[in-house]
């Protein structure tokens, strides 16, 4: 098949014709206009590493806005070390290969002391590695177990949000004890769902309740309802979370499903209706079912004054939406992560009077070296213990119900229901 | 000058500034030349099947996974050398691309985009499933320590951007060769006339089988390389978007010429990474630069090179 | 649930796939089959569709019926202009070479993508259906909407069937596919019907996205699986053929809700996808089509 496309491979009197023309034209043009390698080095440069485009686009969006917040407060109270701060956004695409070009584009060409921010776990572990390569301090706020099994390295640390790991186990007592003991759990057919499988299984086993089936969902899937069927009838309570543009689906359809019907408990992971109006039509049938946040969505009846200093500054309302568009919903049971995060750098940078670039490794110590955030403005979701050989934040979880529409929380875990034997000591290993 | 030493000075002079590169560029520029190696190599070897054999294929992303995967399995689960890994991978490549060639050939034009399309997303789909193994979406880091390639530590720059540079060298002087030869010369008569060159006495399925396997040969080769120069192993690497990425490189650099694939894989990274420079739609500036190619250069930018200027260019 | 409402399930939700299918795929397939054009931005003209149902949604006041109403005219009409446009501007100018018109849309799809991420933002959201009652059967609820969908798709297929088969129009697009230079000869503005049919496929799609997108939510990537489903099902059907197109989206609508049933998910979906590529291999023309593509 000859294409427009395909040029005409030449014969040998069209190259000959051609040669004269062609001499000279060796010289290869020039792809790297230099770019100013600005070293005024007055303020101190955080790259974050943000899910403007692709999957992730909805949180990213939120995380910006929270990291901007949070910038601002953290420089009206004197930057760090006296120094004022600036983050530098740089979108990747939430994809693990542009996810590492990235970080080392903010790390050596825009000169950034620390990287941070990603959220999704497959950037992740993409960008981990380029963060040890580099030797720079890579802070991420994605909730997965990567950090604390031990799979990554000395550089990356999660010390803004708790992980799967201990998220579903601290559940699991509270689950077991209330809702009951026969579980089926349904979770896309990934990585994220595994993890999830995995440890609420065993978590739940050792509560003396079971996980009578598990119902895996393809990822490319857009339609749920024919999985429904194969929840067991005997279920006590239905396990759900998932992520994506189709989850709100997801949710419509388990409503369709049960209808006014007789049903199960629904326990269900807010990642299935993360940026979604709980209000949204359809929805209805959720009165009275329960979620876990990693940080409450609706001002609770006690927030505490950081919380409330924390929804002021970056412009969210009592619902969990932006102050100027009531449809605009937050990722807010993720995203205190970013705020969060930047206090621990500031703390880290304080603690091992970070100079500049060649003070990271001091600074991992430093953060290493940390064992608990006290609750406050630095940390307006909670109190939190880190674990520094395990580079991992462990803090409170919160168990709402649906309420007349608005979610309302029921339960706090402790931070103990949350630990789990170290499974890896990073700071055994090399810088 | 003769047209043959001419073209190969050419070919040389770009390798040699590639090598030039090794200490000249800074270090971020290095990373990305050598990972645009990496891509460029793989997208070489799409070339050799679309370019100058006529072979759309939708599907290529199962090839560069097979590497991929092939090595980066066989390194974490086995234990097994960077060196034979990398084998491995490109074996893996080749394999897999004869099997899909097999079947996927009797098949013509549109058919056969969708047929290795939907061979690919099945390859893609059995990551998933196999998540035990791959962690699927997640992907696997490849341990510094398995990162070894006699001796060298693939994680420093320069042995990553050397080992990138070999890869592609190799590659590009075997395509140069090939492409040059009367095998190459049968592949490009398929490409513009299958009917003349099966009553010329050759059989265009068994030289098309040939030239896919070779095209695997060397997505194999790039995604075991890829794996093991930047140390992540995931199934994003092995979805749709990666068979559709090398058309784009070849289109964009020329396809059918030989050093196409380079310049097209260097300029979309380059593209992709200084427009968020100056736009946060960076999705709208690759859109548009496409369609503005295919308007007024629609032969790629080596390929209209050639058609105004340099027509020997191979 | 016992095996015979398990059945039935399944297969209520076959039908609602294959709908679904029928209709994404009912615009790719005019295209295709009458321009022999490729078009990969096709499922962006459906998620076009679906994005500019929700703002018709937010604009138009009233019960939901209203603005489902006028979406149902306004969104075909929207997204048949972008396609008209981008067939003038480019395709035409390529003289709708494949492979230069499978990058050109590429590239479309990519702006479109940006568009509608720039405006309209990356969440998903929902747009109302027109009425809402669920259909309780003894062992399970059904939303009635989604049987609505199956009997609207129908509709509109049949009425494409009209078009082609029974209008002037019709007879015209039928003479352009069949010779286009004799077409020409005979007086008839090939470029004008070109933009027409791109401009139709476009509005199908975009009619298919505001009747699906009720069932589903209105986002920004969402047009990424109608086109991957849409070429299946064209190609499976015979490229061209209407009826084949019909009935491959049944085939496959209905396997897919039967076979994910039964087995484990991922695992029907990598059989599905390979008997795909094998009935394609053993069937080039497709199940309905006179010859190869």
């Amino acid at each position: 098949m000859t294409s427009r496309l395909i040029g005409k491979t030449p014969n040998r009197r069209s190259v000959i014709k051609g040669m004269a023309a062609g001499a000279g034209a060796l010289a290869l043009p020039s792809f790297f206009p230099g770019y100013s390698q600005a070293q005024s080095s007055e303020p101190i440069r955080l790259g974050f590493q943000l899910h403007r485009t692709g999957i992730g686009a909805s949180y990213g969006r939120w995380y910006e806005r929270t990291a901007t917040a949070a910038l601002n407060v953290l420089n009206e109270a004197g930057g760090i070390n006296g120094r004022p701060v600036e983050i530098l956004f740089e979108d990747d695409g939430t994809d693990p290969a542009r996810g590492a070009e990235v970080f080392g584009k903010l790390a050596t060409q825009s000169n950034c002391d620390v990287v941070f921010g990603a959220l999704f776990s497959h950037v992740v572990v993409g960008t981990a590695p380029r963060a040890a390569e580099l030797k720079v301090p890579y802070l991420v706020c994605s909730e997965g177990h990567h950090v604390a099994s031990g799979m990554l390295n000395r550089w990356t640390l999660q010390p803004g949000i708790t992980d799967v790991k201990s998220q579903v186990q601290s559940m699991a007592p509270w689950v077991t004890s209330t809702l009951g003991k026969k579980i089926t759990m349904v979770f896309p057919d990934y990585a994220f769902g595994h993890d999830h499988r995995d440890f609420f299984t065993a978590a739940v086993a050792a509560q003396g309740g079971e996980v009578i089936k598990h119902i895996a969902i393809p990822p490319t899937e857009t339609s749920f309802t024919r999985y429904f069927p194969q929840i067991p009838a005997e279920t006590e309570v239905l396990y759900h979370v998932m992520v994506g543009p189709a989850v709100l689906t997801f949710v419509k359809e388990l409503g369709e499903f049960y209808g006014s019907g007789t049903r199960p408990e629904i326990f269900g992971f807010i990642d299935s209706l993360e940026a979604v109006d709980i209000a949204s039509p359809g929805l209805e049938f959720l009165e009275g079912t329960h979620f876990w946040e990693g940080h409450p969505r609706y001002k609770q009846a006690d927030a505490s004054e950081a919380e409330v200093f924390y929804r002021t500054a970056i412009g969210v309302d009592d619902n969990g939406a932006s102050v100027t568009d009531p449809a605009d919903v937050a990722t807010y049971a993720h995203m205190f992560s970013a705020w969060e995060t930047l206090f621990v750098i500031k703390a880290g940078m304080e603690a091992s009077g970070y100079q500049g670039p060649a003070d990271r490794q001091k600074l991992v110590e430093a953060i290493e070296a940390m064992t608990d955030f006290a609750e406050g403005n630095d940390h307006p979701q909670g109190a939190k213990t880190f674990n520094g050989k395990t580079h991992q934040a462990f803090g409170h979880q919160s168990i709402s119900q649906v309420q007349g529409g608005k979610l309302i929380r029921v339960h706090q875990t402790s931070l103990e229901d949350g630990y789990y034997p170290d499974e890896v000591d990073y700071t055994s290993q090399s810088f | 000058m003769t047209l043959s030493t001419r073209i190969w000075a050419l070919h040389l002079a770009v390798l040699a500034a590639l090598l030039a590169g090794s200490v000249l560029l800074p270090a971020y520029h290095q990373t990305n030349v050598a990972k645009v190696m990496v891509l460029a190599t793989y997208a070489m070897g799409y070339n050799i099947a679309f370019g100058y054999t006529g072979l759309l294929s939708l599907g290529h992303a199962l090839f560069f996974g097979a590497g991929l995967y092939g090595a980066g399995l066989l390194v974490q689960h086995a234990g097994l050398p960077a060196g034979p890994a990398l084998l491995a991978g490109i074996l893996a490549g080749g394999a897999m691309a004869a099997a899909v060639g097999l079947l996927a050939l009797r098949t013509q034009g549109v058919a056969f985009m969708i047929v290795t399309l939907m061979f690919a997303q099945a390859g893609y789909l059995t990551i998933l499933y196999n998540t035990a193994w791959t962690r699927g979406e997640e992907g696997i880091v490849i341990a510094r320590e398995a990162r070894m390639l006699f001796g060298h530590d693939l994680s420093a720059d320069l042995p990553r951007y050397l080992a990138a540079f070999a890869l592609f060298a190799a590659g590009l002087v075997v395509k140069l060769w090939l492409v040059r030869s009367p095998t190459g010369r049968v592949m490009i008569a398929l490409r513009e006339n299958e009917e003349r060159s099966r009553m010329l006495g050759y059989d265009p399925y068994a030289r098309k089988l040939a030239a896919l396997v070779i095209s695997g040969l060397y997505a194999g080769a790039a995604g075991a390389a890829y794996g093991l120069l930047f140390g992540y192993v995931g199934a994003s690497l092995a979805s749709t978007q990666y068979s559709i990425l090398p058309l784009l490189w070849v289109l964009l650099g020329g396809a059918g010429t030989v050093l196409g694939p380079l310049v097209g894989a260097l300029s979309m990274f380059y593209l992709i990474d200084y427009s968020s420079a100056f736009t946060t739609a960076s999705l709208l500036v690759v859109g548009v630069a496409l369609v503005l190619l295919v308007l007024f250069a629609p032969r790629g930018i080596l390929g209209t090179i050639r058609e105004r200027w340099l027509k020997w260019l191979p | 649930m016992s095996f015979g409402p398990f059945l039935l399930l399944a297969l209520m939700e076959g039908m609602v796939t294959s709908a679904v299918l029928a209709l994404a795929a009912v615009g790719l397939s005019l295209v295709f089959g009458i321009m022999r054009v490729v078009n990969v931005a096709h499922g962006e003209f459906f998620m076009l569709g679906a994005v500019s149902a929700w703002f018709v949604s937010q604009w138009v006041p009233g019960p939901p019926a209203v603005a489902f109403a006028a979406a149902l005219i306004l969104c075909p009409l929207f997204v048949g202009a972008i396609a008209a446009l981008a067939d003038m501007v480019v395709l035409k100018r390529l003289n709708y070479e494949p492979e230069a018109t499978i990058v050109a849309t590429i590239g479309l799809l990519y702006i479109l993508q940006q568009a509608a991420l720039s405006f309209y933002g990356p969440d998903a959201r929902p747009v109302p259906a027109p009425f809402n009652f669920r259909v309780q059967l003894p062992w399970f609820g059904y939303s009635g909407y989604k049987i609505a969908v199956v009997a609207a798709s129908a509709l509109v297929l049949l009425g494409v069937w009209r078009l082609l088969a029974k209008s002037r129009v019709g007879l015209i697009m039928r003479a352009t596919q069949y010779d286009r230079e004799t077409a020409r000869a005979f007086g008839i503005n090939v470029d004008r019907v070109y933009a027409g049919v791109f401009a139709l496929g476009g509005g199908l799609a975009a009619l298919a996205a505001v009747l699906i997108v009720p069932i589903q939510q209105a986002h920004y990537l969402m047009g990424t699986d109608p086109l991957l489903l849409s070429f299946i099902v064209v190609i499976i059907g015979g490229l061209g053929s209407l009826r084949g197109t019909v009935i491959a989206a049944l085939l496959i609508g209905l396997s897919d809700g039967v076979i994910s049933t039964f087995f484990a998910p991922t695992l029907a979906k990598i059989v599905a996808t390979l008997l795909v590529a094998l009935v394609l291999v053993f069937r080039p023309q497709g199940l309905f089509g006179r010859r190869a593509l």
